[in-house]
This record gives structure tokens, C-alpha cells and sequence, in this order.
């Protein structure tokens, strides 16, 4: 019912792990609800350098997260903050019906660590 | 893709056919293929086989030929015995059931609500045993019937029947009991139960899909459900599935002489994966009663890790097993056993339930072993939670 993509990226994902010293961190999720999602980034000339993840819960925040990260690393940060759910569900080949509850999640995390990092940098 | 090593470890949701089962079967399908119910041969060719199915079943867990209702299954069953009972007792409206029943109980229960009726739903302790003097003080005035099932499907947890059923006796009320999920791995006799009712499906038991059966004691006011032709002695109409039934009957003939057997060999395959992840395996825990427990029932909790990701993770190493903490479309949401058994959401989100059968060998829990420890590491290296 995963698309290939989907598979791939959950059994491999790529950028799992914490960015040393990084410039923006964001998490969304509690054990209550089951998922968390932990997102955080490296900017080095508006430029994301790095963008690192951590991921406790299903095929589809794992999936979610790693084409997050992926697709987010070397962007702008304006170019990453423009990034959409569809952007992130096309790169997956698509998620099944009733799977689409998380698929925001990892892009809210991402888009929580470029705020903090605006925050950070004012 | 090669030759991949596939394990199947799923049985409490189906089982493979038995080839002796398929071996009884398949004369059914051509040469004897006639309606039970006609005159001639063809159809009394069926019949006979059909009466030799009853009494296969009915030998097998020590009723009478004639309290056998082939159905199409233990959903059917468990409609049967439910809606068959309560709403045909005059002025009888209240039914006991328990909090961990299966779906084909709990909505049938909830169904008979919305016409009227009335449930008390019981509850369990932290290892999914039900409350027994709760369920005697739930007992009213106009309490019909009690339905608790033998051992439960997902935690494997054992059910007290034989004080349930003297508590029914008691207040003179019905009791039935879906046992879809304890025969072939522990004795199932009706009387030995004290049971009014019970539920049973072919294909958990090595045998085909679509056919099962509702023991009913002589004497108990049931009606219908389904009308027609007046078959199986008017309780249950439509044109027998003969083939089905005969493998059906093949099977409980062939678990009840292989159930000594079966439940040792499960029983030492279950501990040793118990034990062996226990040993291998951090912040671990068992869900369900740690004894009184299906032979053949092995549900864990892991920390760190959520249930989805374990089983796909085992499954693309060939191990086939379920989860209770599946991802709905509007939240993780652990099934309602779980819910029930007052697990911490450390580990809630995390279970997964290994379901052993009478195929699988010593080399099987090994590789599941290796795979399991396999499958954790790579989903703890992944969650912020493992470090904090």
C-alpha cells in the first residue's frame, strides 16, 4: 500500500541524527499522540548548509522526515519556507488515503527550526 | 528478489490451510459436488458428508451433532448467538459483556444498544483478565445473557470461563463464548466450560476461509438471524458450503488430536522468544497475563520504537507478525485491548504481536530474534526519545 518511494525512504533514510551546534532546532509531537518529529539546521549564507532529523513513530513520519531533510538541504532559506505538504508527498509518490494525518508534521518541524533560526539571528 | 527467508508469525489472524484439510476438501468441489438438500444422490452424498462434519465438530468439543450451526464464520457466530438470544427473551434486555471482546461482539453489542437494549461492558485488569465480581454485580433483573470470550486475540490472555459460567448458572442467565481463538492450542469442551453458546472459526485452525460454527445447547431460546430454506435446522439458512465444512470438520478433528502436542511445542517457542528478547532487548515489556496465556500468544511493548515501523521493518526481512498500535488517519491510536490494560504511552505506541503456530520451529524464533533486535536498534537510532 507504501509506494516504492515511500519504502526507500523509511528503511533508508538519509540524515538521520542532530546538526553539532545548530541554528535552528524544531520538534513537534509528544508520546501521548505517538509521534515526534525533531528537525534541526545548519545556515551558512541564507544557505541550508545541514538539516538533520530525529523520528519516533510511523512509516510515514520516518518517510516524511528523510524527504523533508532532503529536499530542504542546499535550498534558500525563503526557498525552504516555501516548501508545501504536496511538494513533500510528491517526492514520496504519493502517501495512501488515511495516511495523511503526519505527512505535514516533518515540514512543520522543518519550518519551526527556520524560525527559530530567524529568531536566533535578529 | 531471490530466495528470501519468509516467516509466517501471524496465525491468531489466519492460519495455512493443512494439506490433509485440502486433501478432504477437494472431492467436494467436483464429484460430489450435489446440494445437500436434494433428493437424489448428488444431494445425499452432500448430506451424509454433512452429517459426518457435524459429527466430527460436535465430538470435538463434547456436544451433540444437533447443536451444531455451521456459519459462515466466527463473526457470524458471534451475530448469532448475540442477536439471536436477547432480542427473543421477553422483557429480557440487558447483556454482560467485557471491554476486550472482539469487534464482532463489541459491535454487535452496540448495535442491540441503539435498538434499545442494554450492555455492561466489564472490565479487565492490567493483564487483561476480566473482573469477575464486577461482571456479578453488573447481573440485573432482566439480564439475559453473558458473552466473554474464551482467550483474547490480540494479548492472548486466558479468560476465568468456568467462574463466569457458574455466575451465569447462578442468575439463570445465557452464557456464550467466542473461543475462535482458543481451540487447537488449549482444551475446549462445552460442558467442561459450563458454556450455553460458542464460537468457533475454521480458518484460524489450519482450516479454509468463510466457514465456522455457534455451539448451542439444547434447550436455549434462540432465533434466526438469517431466513430462507430452513437449513441447519432452520437456524441458519442458505445452501450449505459442503466443501468448506467438510475441511472445516477436518480441522478440528485434526486440532483436537494435535493439541497436546501443538500446545507444547508453542508453549517452548513462546517462552524462549520471551525470554531470549528479554535478555537481548532494553526497555521491553510483555502485555497480557504472563501465565495464564495462549500457548501460542506473544505480545511485547517496545520503548522507542512505534509499532508500524517495527512490523514493516520485519516484514522487508520476511517476518510476518501485527502490531496493535496501529496509525489512523486521525491519530496513533492504540487498539482498545491495549487501551484497556492501562499500558504508559512509553510503551503503547510500540507493540507488536507475534502469534506462533503449529509450522513454525526453534530456527523460526532464532531469525526472529536476530530480526527483532535488528528492527529496534535501526528505529531507537532514529528517535530523539532513546537519547533523552
Amino acid at each position: 500500500m507504501y509506494s516504492k518511494k515511500v519504502m526507500e525512504e523509511f528503511s533508508n533514510p538519509a540524515n538521520v541524527g542532530v546538526v553539532e551546534d545548530a541554528d535552528g532546532v524544531g520538534e513537534i509531537g509528544s508520546t501521548i499522540d505517538g509521534d515526534i518529529i525533531n528537525i534541526s539546521i545548519k545556515v551558512k549564507d541564507n544557505i541550508l548548509e545541514d538539516v538533520k532529523f530525529k523520528t519516533f513513530g510511523c512509516v510515514v513520519a520516518i518517510s516524511t522526515s528523510s524527504a523533508v531533510a532532503k529536499l530542504a538541504k542546499g535550498k534558500t532559506v525563503d526557498e525552504a519556507m516555501s516548501l508545501t505538504n504536496e511538494d513533500v508527498i510528491n517526492y514520496l509518490d504519493g502517501l495512501p488515503e488515511g495516511k495523511d494525518r503526519c505527512s505535514g508534521f516533518a515540514l512543520d518541524a522543518l519550518k519551526m527550526a527556520i524560525d527559530d533560526y530567524i529568531h536566533k539571528s535578529k | 528478489m531471490g530466495t528470501m527467508k519468509r516467516i509466517y508469525m501471524d496465525h491468531s489472524a489466519t492460519t495455512p490451510v493443512d494439506p490433509l484439510v485440502v486433501d478432504a476438501m477437494l472431492p467436494f468441489f467436483t464429484d460430489l459436488f450435489g446440494n445437500a438438500s436434494s433428493l437424489h444422490s448428488f444431494g445425499s452424498e452432500a448430506a451424509e458428508a454433512l452429517l459426518r462434519a457435524r459429527k466430527q465438530v460436535a465430538d470435538a468439543i463434547g456436544a451433540l451433532p444437533e447443536e451444531i450451526i455451521f456459519t459462515s464464520g466466527g463473526t457470524e457466530s458471534d451475530n448469532l448467538a448475540i442477536r439471536g438470544v436477547v432480542p427473543f427473551n421477553a422483557g429480557k434486555k440487558h447483556v454482560i459483556t467485557s471491554v476486550i471482546e472482539h469487534p464482532a461482539v463489541l459491535n454487535t453489542c452496540a448495535f442491540l444498544e441503539s435498538l434499545g437494549h442494554e450492555v455492561t461492558y466489564v472490565p479487565v485488569d492490567a493483564d487483561g483478565v476480566v473482573d469477575v465480581k464486577i461482571l456479578e454485580k453488573s447481573v440485573r433483573e432482566n439480564t439475559v445473557l453473558v458473552s466473554v470470550m474464551h482467550a483474547n486475540n490480540e494479548v492472548g490472555t486466558i479468560q476465568p470461563i468456568e467462574k463466569i459460567s457458574e455466575i451465569a448458572k447462578k442468575y439463570n442467565i445465557y452464557f456464550h463464548t467466542d473461543a475462535v481463538q482458543s481451540v487447537g492450542k488449549i482444551p475446549v469442551n462445552v460442558d467442561d466450560l459450563g458454556v450455553d453458546m460458542l464460537s468457533i472459526s475454521s480458518h484460524k485452525i489450519h482450516g479454509p476461509k468463510g466457514v465456522g460454527v455457534l455451539y448451542v445447547r439444547k434447550g436455549t431460546n434462540i432465533s434466526p438471524i438469517v431466513f430462507g430454506g430452513n437449513h441447519e435446522m432452520g437456524m441458519r439458512s442458505g445452501t450449505e458450503n459442503v466443501s468448506g465444512i467438510v475441511g472445516f470438520a477436518k480441522a478440528m478433528e485434526l486440532a483436537a488430536q494435535r493439541q497436546d502436542a501443538d500446545s507444547i511445542h508453542m508453549t517452548q517457542m513462546r517462552d524462549s522468544l520471551i525470554s531470549r528478547v528479554f535478555d537481548s532487548i532494553s526497555d521491553v515489556r510483555l502485555n497480557g497475563h504472563p501465565s495464564r496465556r495462549l500457548p501460542n500468544n506473544v505480545n511485547m511493548s517496545f520503548k522507542y520504537a512505534e509499532g508500524e515501523s517495527m512490523l514493516m521493518l520485519l516484514d522487508m526481512q520476511g517476518v510476518a507478525v501485527s502490531t496493535g498500535s496501529a496509525c489512523s488517519s486521525k491519530s496513533l491510536k492504540a487498539s482498545h485491548v491495549l487501551s484497556a490494560l492501562e499500558i504508559e504511552d512509553d510503551f503503547i505506541h510500540g507493540s507488536l504481536r507475534i502469534s506462533l503456530g503449529r509450522e513454525n520451529t526453534m530456527d523460526d524464533i532464532d531469525y526472529v530474534v536476530g530480526a527483532l533486535q535488528e528492527t529496534i536498534a535501526k528505529l531507537r537510532a532514529m528517535s530523539p526519545l532513546a537519547d533523552r
